[in-house]
């Protein structure tokens, strides 16, 4: 009869345990939820907050807004045209420097390179990710753009450009849209190009590493396979390695140019903030970034409305570009099976 | 024969021609690194004085960087505080209970896009979020202030945080979880006590390299902390910060502020740098302690 009752409270303490220990783990598990959804609501909140803060932009000029190039506080009008087009400019000129670069970079990381000096150099260009982006716009400001001003940029108008000092037009400027595109009279370093550039130096680090990683991924056998048939180097990365990597290889583009389209910093300092269009890419300019980074503190009323409409705008952009990046660097990872 | 040859020829000249210019890619990345590390130690060391730590802001070209340096602290303080709690707790969420889910993998796939996101519209988000409601309530002032700094730069933390605490707690092995799981230890427990123990150095690794990303960035603090020439510890305030100072000396005409500005930078860079190295020290000691 003692053992009996002893047993039945034993079973009542353990069933108490047990009932609280599911209240607390359903505690947990919300708590955990809820900071994980919080991460949903930032992303949302900033979408929400620039569209509710550019309504007054969006409401007052319309559809006109995405392709007027007018921005006059005198008047109080604005369009998006200049900054959008500014900031498209300088991340195509990124991509168009860092693509290639970055591909030679991980072939040479996962192919060229001697084993031994991999990991020193892999390490190095991964620093370049971790210099904050003030420091690349101080360099870009003081260093690089002064030095493109002096041997790069002459060298350009002169050659390639409808403005040359000379007056002498080349062939290539008479004949060619290229004549346009790097006419230019401005006599200072900032440019969309310089900005492209140091976005570019910016980006590399990024796609060269998903790009390594990628392509340490290529199953050994085809490599070896590819080798036997008596392929070269350059044959396996170019018609086995890449083919199999293709969709991460594009995802890490796709980072790169998310990357560049948000960056503010380095541009602010290169890009000149020219609120006027030009199809020079040797004139200065301005992108969304460093439109917002230079007059939101100043700015009142329908200009404040306009930069924060800007920013939805670039906020949305980069979200599609960066969704199109994840999602194709899903690809290859469903692939493997992972 | 002959067309063999050349064929062969033009493979090995292709072959030769891609791993030469393969080299040569990876050099000028190499030229770029050393380039900008070198011109920001030149300048920096150049303008390396005593007066940088103790002086503030405020006497510009005799001032120093004192005011900034602290902002900053504050400012990462506040923003590290906010974020690794939740973090953590996220990280968890999708590591422990929302694994394989479609919630989970909605969450963990939008967190990488968080972690790549502009991070001046995040500022942009702040400020309507909190330095536009504290400007209503003080009857229109605008009440910039470091403690809105903080949560902006918690917001650029953050998925960095998820990110690595999710990655470090799946590598735990499943073993340590069933063996827990059969003692009778609540789920909770298990995630805190056990797994949150074991991966702890990951954990840390993420907070550490979510600090060496927060203390660069200035886009988000210009409308948030706004700035401050004078001292000021009160979070409530306006704060500068050593990257926004960087950012408005850097675009003054004066040299001599410029050569405060590359001091700035230099002391930046270096402590970014040390953090990611520390980062890296915490991880490679975790490797092994798995097995």
């Amino acid at each position: 009869m003692q053992a009996n009752v002893g047993a039945v409270a034993s079973t009542m303490v353990q069933e108490e345990r047990a009932h609280r220990d599911a209240r607390h783990d359903r505690l947990f598990s919300w708590l955990l939820k809820g900071c994980a959804l919080l991460v949903l609501a930032s992303l949302l909140g900033a979408a929400g907050a620039t569209l509710w803060g550019g309504r007054h932009a969006f409401g007052t000029f319309g559809w006109h807004f995405l392709f007027s190039s007018a921005w006059d506080p005198g008047s109080d009008t604005y369009g998006a045209l200049v900054p959008v087009y500014g900031t498209i400019a300088t991340s195509v000129i990124a991509l168009i420097i860092a693509v290639p670069i970055s591909f030679g970079v991980a072939l040479y990381l996962s192919e060229v390179a001697p084993t031994w000096l991999r990991t020193p150099v892999a390490s190095a260009i991964e620093l370049l990710a971790g210099i904050p982006s003030i420091i690349y716009g101080m360099w870009g400001l003081f260093i690089f753009a002064p030095f493109f001003a002096d041997h790069i940029k002459p060298w350009l108008t002169n050659y390639l450009g409808n403005k040359p000092d000379d007056g002498k037009l080349s062939w290539v400027a008479q004949h060619t849209f290229i004549g346009k595109l790097f006419g230019s009279d401005y006599p200072f370093g900032a440019s969309v190009l310089t900005a492209g550039i140091v976005l570019a130096v910016m980006i590399i680090p990024f796609i060269s590493s998903v790009m390594r990683e990628v392509f340490q991924t290529v199953p050994t056998r085809l490599k070896e396979s590819a080798y036997a048939l008596g392929s070269s180097t350059w044959e396996v990365s170019w018609d086995i390695v890449l083919p199999y990597t293709r969709s991460a290889v594009i995802g890490g583009i796709f980072l790169g140019l998310g990357r560049a389209l948000g960056e503010t910093m380095a541009v602010t300092f290169v890009l000149g903030n020219a609120m006027q269009f030009s199809a020079s890419i040797l004139d200065p300019g301005a992108s969304i970034a460093s439109t917002i980074a230079n007059q939101f503190s100043e700015a009142a009323g329908l200009q404040k409305s306009t930069l924060m409409a800007l920013a939805f705008l670039l906020f949305v952009v980069t979200f599609i570009v960066l969704l199109i990046a994840r999602w194709m660097l899903r690809q290859l990872a469903h692939k493997e099976g992972r | 024969m002959a067309g063999n040859s050349a064929l062969y020829l033009r493979r090995r000249f292709t072959n030769a021609l891609a791993l030469t210019l393969s080299t040569m890619a990876t050099i000028l990345g190499l030229i770029f690194l050393a380039w900008i590390l070198w011109e920001t130690l030149r300048q920096g060391i150049g303008a390396l004085t005593p007066k940088l730590f103790t002086k503030i802001t405020a006497y510009g070209e005799d001032g120093g960087l004192a005011n900034a340096m602290v902002g900053s602290f504050i400012i990462n303080l506040i923003g590290i505080l906010i974020a690794t709690p939740i973090g953590v707790m996220a990280g968890a969420w999708l590591a422990e209970y929302a694994n394989r889910t479609r919630l989970g993998e909605s969450i963990r796939f939008l967190n990488d896009i968080l972690l790549s996101a502009p991070s001046i519209v995040l500022g942009l988000f702040v400020y309507t979020i909190i330095v536009l409601p504290t400007t209503a309530m003080t009857s229109g002032n605008t009440t910039f202030s470091g403690l809105a700094g903080g949560v902006a730069l918690a917001l650029i933390a953050l998925p960095v945080i998820v990110r690595t605490t999710d990655e470090m707690l799946r590598l735990v092995p499943s073993t340590l979880r069933e063996a827990s799981l059969s003692l009778g230890i609540p789920q909770w427990k298990l995630t805190t006590q056990i797994l949150m123990r074991s991966a702890r150095s990951g954990i840390i690794t993420g907070v550490l390299l979510a600090l060496a990303r927060i203390s660069g960035e200035t886009a988000p603090l210009l409308f948030t902390a706004f700035g401050n020439n004078y001292m000021t510890v009160n979070p409530m305030d306006k704060m500068s910060s050593l990257p926004q100072v960087i950012y408005q000396y850097a675009n003054d005409p004066g040299e001599a502020m410029h050569a405060i500005a590359w001091a700035g930078a230099f002391v930046l860079t270096m402590f970014v740098l040390l953090l990611s190295l520390a980062s890296r020290l915490v991880l490679s000691r975790s490797k092994v302690s798995h097995d």
